[in-house]
């Protein structure tokens, strides 16, 4: 177990290696946009990775109503604190496009706009989560939480039901990909899938950790409240 | 700014974002090895 880590690690950076490689190199530059669309390769793998974390937050924050199972807790903190940054990285690559391709920065379109208030809703259970006090925390996150897996179907088909500035989507949306774009595309989201793994991983045992050592607190307030009553 | 500017800018700031939040957890976990030394104690 502990070699595995490592190794994951290892073949982790070897696959985003070869990742970037097809995505500045391999990948033909696309006719009108030029190099500037290869930000794509970043932008789209980037949201992918953090609407799968919000499904296993969503999930895992069910299972935590249903169960009460710390360990379901700590998957839905995990995933949600990770899928933050994913989407982070989601919401500023977009703009680094726009400005080149549209003009703007920014626009209050559906998808965008969607987007953002789904960004901040997970933003808000963060801080919930870091903020709040006493034992209701983990059952207010978890019902936090379903409100804003509930939001992801709507980020997605957002730009099938709205018109909007946004591009049409990549697979379902009736277009077609040169194959060496798409195989870049799938290649980076794979990366950043086996990359947010290891950092879930990582994620989950600091806070496990973190609650083992609250825990050890707690008993040693205990002691010495029974040590002053005697 | 050219197209290679844009470019890079966005895959830096990708990169940025993800050492940052890894050097966050990296911290956390440096305070908490520090706790559990003053809890053997």
């Amino acid at each position: 177990m502990k070699r595995t880590f490592p190794i994951l690690g290892i073949l982790t950076a070897i696959l985003l290696s070869y990742a970037l490689y097809q995505a500045l190199v391999v990948a033909p530059t696309e006719q009108t946009m030029g190099d500037v669309q290869r930000i794509f390769y970043y932008h789209v793998p980037s949201a992918w990775t953090a609407f799968t974390l919000f499904f296993i937050n969503f999930a895992a924050s069910i299972y935590y109503l249903a169960k009460r199972s710390p360990a379901a807790d700590i998957v839905a903190l995990t995933t949600g604190e990770i899928g933050v940054v994913f989407l982070l990285v989601n919401l500023i690559t977009g703009p680094i496009w726009a400005r080149p391709v549209w003009g703007i920065w920014w626009t209050w379109d559906w998808r965008l706009t969607s987007t953002l208030v789904t960004w901040l809703i997970y933003v808000s259970y963060l801080f919930l989560r870091r903020f709040a006090s006493g034992g209701q925390t983990p059952t207010l996150a978890a019902a936090t939480a379903i409100f804003g897996g509930l939001c992801i179907p709507f980020v997605y088909f957002s730009i099938w039901f709205f018109r909007t500035q946004h591009p049409q989507p990549v697979m379902g949306g009736g277009g077609s990909i040169d194959p060496r774009m798409m195989h870049a595309l799938l290649m980076n989201w794979l990366a950043f899938m086996c990359f947010a793994f290891l950092v879930c991983w990582s994620r989950y045992r600091l806070e496990k950790l973190r609650r083992e050592v609250d825990a050890a607190h707690a008993l040693e307030s205990l002691k010495d409240v029974a040590r002053s009553a005697r | 700014m050219s197209g290679n500017g844009y470019l890079y800018a966005a895959y830096a700031a990708t990169w940025i974002i993800h050492i940052g939040y890894l050097a966050t957890i990296v911290s956390r976990y440096a305070r908490l090895k520090r706790e559990i030394e003053e809890l053997k104690r």
